[in-house]
């Protein structure tokens, strides 16, 4: 027999996980649509919003103190939405080939699969927003990257989010099957109210406002605000917004391994199906 | 090959996985000893799936102990799963990766060195060597069940688990399939456990034969003695006769070696 690695030493550990992100790579190196659809959609909401805030700009002057921060608030919102939907879409390519039995059977470990997904996560959403900065910057006149290192920490907190959501997801359909698998797509959209995406936290009911401050993002939507309208860059609104998302994420590892057991006491890891 | 205490490849103790009201596998023991080529045998629903996804630890059993590899396979399946593979035409591959692509993925998730290698050792094997380059989802079922196989070999394992290896295989294909089979076990001294449902394969392959019913062993043996101690012409026979019959009671020691 052949001498392997120890399956439990770091680097075989990192080998498995770059083996998960090149099987990922394949795939979406062999799909041109795949590639399509991950800038056509952030592409179309670039446009609509960017010319509703042109309009917008030109006719009532109501967003005259506020440039870009519609346009700013939408590649945010697609980092959060892009990042959740990349790591569920990598997951769910293992339920839609009928791999995942093969997957659970090798060496790889339910960490090193979820790390592989996180970075999916990253590329998608970096090959997915790329372009799309750039056209926000030629048509718009909108720099993102105005917004200075605040930006990398914005960028932290809401992939962080999107994973803890992306987890919570590929949980529910790792137990109850490819029924769930709408939940990739819709779930993360409760956010897109709550967590103040186009307008601040103030101007939702009090009772609300609380459950919108409960939600990293809005420390995000928030702090842009506070960037791009008032000049002001809020540490405070950062930090919140990071320690949010520890314990989302800590929520969502949690939930993602109970369902997995779970999943292997139901004997739904077998089933790909409905 | 490692040395294990007890000289099993696989121990099962009162095996019993309870889904809700059904009872797939009900309180089975067995032991595959190393090198041998056991099957399963059962009709549909007997529980031979189930047992071996609790062998592969993808199911965790209700009560009851499995030890694979002198390890325990709700505990500590990570120090083992690297020994073991598994093929069956029910699980599938990526169909867009290549099948080289798909054999560098798991070669790499099982930690091989020399990969480019092992691909080619096995391509040379398996007859692949003009199809690495092709997708998956453009083969046919043949040449799917042949990468497959190459796929539970790439790391050469120890154990492994076959679910019915060569199931929509024209004749001549599954005969070449068998052939490799016991080529890999008489090259490896590897450990077969597999389940079918095809008896002339059964009795090719296979040392031991366990039969199930209803989640319980009602019989082992190795093939000619079930042919003999039923009184019937073949196994197949012995099959029918275990399918059409109410009676659960175990014909020899469900406990004992298989």
């Amino acid at each position: 027999m052949r001498t392997q690695p120890r399956p439990d030493g770091p680097m075989a550990s990192a080998r498995r996980i770059g083996a998960m992100i090149l099987r990922y790579w394949y795939l979406l190196r062999s799909s041109w649509p795949r590639l399509l659809e991950l800038v056509y959609w952030p592409a179309v909401q670039m446009l609509m919003w960017g010319f509703l805030q042109t309009y917008l700009h030109e006719r009532t002057g109501i967003l005259a103190a506020a440039a870009g921060a519609l346009l700013g608030a939408v590649l945010l919102w697609d980092i959060l939405f892009r990042g959740q939907i990349g790591f569920s879409i990598s997951f769910l390519e293992e339920m839609w080939a009928r791999n995942l039995g093969h997957l659970m059977i090798s060496p790889l470990r339910t960490g090193e699969f979820v790390a592989a997904l996180m970075v999916m996560s990253v590329i998608r959403v970096v090959i997915g927003l790329a372009p799309v900065t750039l056209m926000a910057l030629i048509f718009f006149g909108f720099n993102v990257f105005s917004l200075g290192l605040a930006l990398a920490g914005f960028f932290m907190i809401l992939i962080a989010t999107s994973w803890s959501f992306g987890l919570l997801v590929c949980g529910l359909v790792l137990r109850q099957g490819l029924g769930a698998e709408s939940l990739a797509w819709s779930l993360i959209f409760l956010l897109l109210p709550l967590a103040c995406v186009y307008y601040p936290v103030s101007t939702l009911p009090e009772w609300l406002q609380y459950v919108a401050l409960s939600l990293p993002p809005t420390y995000v939507f928030e702090g842009m605000r506070a960037i791009l309208i008032d000049g002001v860059f809020r540490a405070d609104l950062m930090v919140r917004g990071l320690l949010l998302d520890i314990v989302y994420l800590a929520a969502g590892l949690a939930a993602f391994y109970a369902l997995m057991r779970s999943a292997r006491v139901h004997g739904s890891l077998l089933v790909s199906g409905e | 090959m490692r040395a294990e205490p007890d000289g099993a490849a696989v121990t099962a103790l009162d095996l019993t996985k309870r889904y809700r009201n059904v009872l797939a596998v009900d309180g089975i023991g067995f032991t595959v000893p190393r090198g041998a080529v056991v099957g399963l045998l059962g009709g549909n629903g007997a529980g031979k799936t189930t047992t071996i996804a609790m062998i592969l630890g993808l199911i965790q059993p209700t009560r009851g102990a499995i030890t694979v590899l002198g390890h325990d396979m709700v505990r500590q399946r990570h120090r083992v799963l690297g020994r073991m593979n598994f093929e069956s035409p029910y699980v599938s591959m990526p169909m867009r990766l290549t099948v080289r692509q798909n054999l560098t993925v798991y070669g790499r998730l099982y930690g091989l060195g020399g990969l480019k290698q092992r691909i080619a050792e096995i391509a040379a094997a398996l007859d692949l060597e003009e199809l690495l380059d092709r997708p998956c989802g453009k083969l046919s079922a043949g040449q799917r069940t042949r990468v497959g196989l190459a796929k539970a070999l790439i790391n050469e394992p120890e154990l492994l688990l076959l679910d019915e290896p060569t199931a929509s295989l024209d004749p001549d294909t599954a005969d070449w399939v068998r052939g490799h089979l016991e080529g890999y076990r008489d090259k490896r001294g590897a450990t077969i456990l597999l389940a079918s449902h095809n008896m002339p394969e059964v009795e090719r392959l296979c040392d031991r034969v366990i039969i199930m019913k209803r989640g319980r062993i009602v019989d082992e043996g190795t093939p000619a003695d079930l042919v003999k101690r039923f009184g019937r012409a073949t196994l197949e026979d012995v099959f029918l006769t275990v399918a059409r019959s109410d009676d659960l009671t175990p014909r020899a020691a469900a406990t004992g070696s298989a």
